[in-house]
């Protein structure tokens, strides 16, 4: 019979990729409410070092699935050596990060067990023997709870920031199990990684930061956000759709795209507030958001929130703020 | 592939049962990335020659959907008309879509990275599993000019890579890649006279029990508590805001 939690582990070129520490942490918290044990898979050519490394968490067992084919990650090569490993294992249940890496193979290896994944998940219950997974649907605005029915695996991912990689438990030392794998031709080949352009603003370092959204409506509007971030001292950033339309340059996107930031005070004008956004600034100091929409999903993390016109909005701020560090 | 979604700006009202929204007054567009894969799948066409079939599944209404593609472009186009085809599981649903194209033998096979109602993000993949065909997901560039494919990935954090494949191959779009071209009046006049052939999904496929299923759906629970300032009075709101960020935030 199925049993115990499989969590695979991302990395690049042996780096661990830090959402599998969540994954981890994830899969912990599921199996000490379903009285499971915790297996963790790495796929790669040579990744002993790496395994050493996860072997120090709270696991039974770190299985390196090795062959020199899986050097670099190809989603051939990933689904073949990964369905080996669950068709040996046979757990009950698959953990992963909802990584741009997992999204591109981990629907073709659920599709190998005729299924889908249970993506993107925030949450998960379990009552009795059963899980109950929480996944936002309609770009944020609603939940949903899914429940899987039939034959185990189940895979889940879970969105980055669901668990803590610091609620990844330490344990006493897992045994490390060398599985070379099979994975069969692999029809893609990948070049190099690269980064377009050097960045020329880093906004991670940024105290203040003050992004624009759908809702500033023209290249022109920018000039009220950039008043706003002037006077709060802070630099102006952008959610995807402004970056796209080159209203302002890439290096300014906020977001799993772009840069992630935790910046003192964050306000967000005109953005609803995707996912994809929202993952690039949620662990902000103080968050404000100005949109029309009272059910933009940016009000959800929203200290405080301005529900309006932010065209009004934003020159009164400006001067209020002008007056109180007496810069009017 | 184009999915119809609710409209962006809709509001979304829950069912009695509390199992999906209502969808009766609801208006309807296509999922973002969807129309980005479509003008892709044009310039593909421009460059290299061929011919762009869409295909949509869903309803008499995703017809809007398939009108406005071939009004942009598409030759012709194929509709999988069936009522609850959208709450599918993405295998269910590429199974589907995978049945409908199979004898198309297409060389390239373009789709949204993920739609804007369940945001699965996978049905894509699964229809490249089916059709065995080799896949990049996020592309932000496509050349298929040579004798293999040349994709470009986005990947996390500003990082990209290209990746090389034989065709056929299927690919999943990212939204804003491209300028996405407006239907001209010779193009809706055109359009009337695209085929567009209605087939129905295989049986089976639509009446096997699903492996996920959603039980309830709710408004997402608050993880802070948000100070609402204003009260629908913006300026007010901005001149509270100020005070607040000075005195109980102390950020200025």
């Amino acid at each position: 019979m199925s049993q115990g939690i499989l969590v695979f582990i991302e990395h690049r070129n042996g780096v661990l990729n830090k959402t599998s520490l969540e994954a981890i942490a994830a899969a912990q918290s599921l199996a000490s409410q379903l009285q499971q044990t915790v297996s963790a898979v790495i796929p790669g050519e040579d990744v002993a070092t790496l395994a050493q490394e996860i072997a120090s968490y709270d696991l039974v067992k770190v299985i390196t699935a090795t062959n020199a084919a899986l050097r670099d990650y190809t989603p051939d090569g990933y689904t073949a050596a990964i369905e080996s490993v669950v068709r040996q294992q046979d757990p009950q249940l698959v953990v992963m990060p909802h990584t741009y890496l997992v999204r591109d193979y981990a629907p073709k290896l659920a599709a190998r067990f005729s299924k889908s994944l249970i993506s993107d998940c925030i949450r998960a219950q379990v009552s009795g023997s059963a899980i109950t997974f929480t996944r936002r649907i309609f770009l944020g605005k609603l939940d949903a709870d899914v429940v899987s029915d039939g034959a185990a695996p189940v895979f889940a991912t879970f969105q980055s920031g669901a668990f803590r990689p610091d609620q990844a438990q330490k344990g006493s030392g897992a045994e490390i199990v060398d599985l070379p794998v099979e994975v069969g031709e692999i029809r893609m080949t990948p070049e190099a990684p690269f980064q377009e352009v050097k960045q020329a603003v880093d906004l991670s370092k940024a105290d203040i930061i003050v992004a624009v959204g759908r809702g500033i409506k023209s290249k022109d509007n920018l000039a009220l956000a950039e008043k706003l971030a002037e006077a709060l001292g802070g630099d102006l950033a952008a959610s995807r759709p402004i970056c796209d339309a080159e209203w302002l340059p890439i290096d300014r996107q906020i977001g799993s795209s772009g840069q992630t930031v935790a910046p003192k005070l964050y306000v967000a004008l005109g953005i609803s507030g995707a996912i994809q956004h929202l993952v690039g600034m949620k662990n902000s100091g103080t968050i404000v958001a100005i949109n029309k929409d009272p059910e933009a999903p940016i009000f959800d993390i929203a200290d405080y929130g301005i529900v309006g016109d932010l065209f009004e909005a934003v020159p009164v701020l400006t001067e209020e703020i002008k007056k109180i560090k007496g810069l009017s | 592939m184009m999915k119809q979604v609710a409209n962006k700006d809709a509001i979304l009202r829950i069912n009695k049962e509390g199992t999906w929204i209502e969808e009766g007054d609801l208006s309807f567009e296509v999922s973002e990335s969807d129309g980005y894969a479509l003008e892709e799948a044009l310039r593909v066409r421009e460059k290299q020659s061929g011919e762009v079939v869409v295909c949509s599944m869903g309803p008499q209404r995703v017809k809007s959907v398939i009108k406005d593609a071939l009004a942009r472009g598409a030759d012709r186009a194929i509709h999988v008309v069936g009522d609850n085809l959208g709450s599918l599981s993405p295998y269910a649903g590429a199974s589907v879509l995978a049945a409908a194209i199979r004898e198309e033998k297409p060389d390239l096979v373009f789709t949204g990275l993920q739609s804007d109602d369940f945001g699965y993000g996978q049905t894509g993949v699964i229809l490249a599993e089916m059709l065995g065909l080799p896949h990049a997901t996020i592309a932000i560039e496509v050349d298929a000019s040579g004798e293999k494919l040349r994709v470009k990935r986005e990947l996390e954090s500003g990082w990209y890579q290209w990746y090389t494949m034989p065709m056929p191959a299927l690919l999943t779009i990212q939204s804003g890649i491209s300028q996405i071209r407006y239907a001209t009046l010779k193009g809706i006049m055109a359009a009337k006279k695209k085929e567009i052939k209605e087939v129905t999904p295989p049986a089976e496929i639509v009446a096997r029990p699903s492996h996920q299923r959603i039980e309830k759906i709710y408004l997402p629970q608050k993880t802070k508590q948000t100070q609402l300032l204003g009260n629908g009075d913006a300026k007010a709101g901005a001149v509270e805001l100020a005070q607040k960020l000075h005195t109980e935030a102390r950020v200025i």
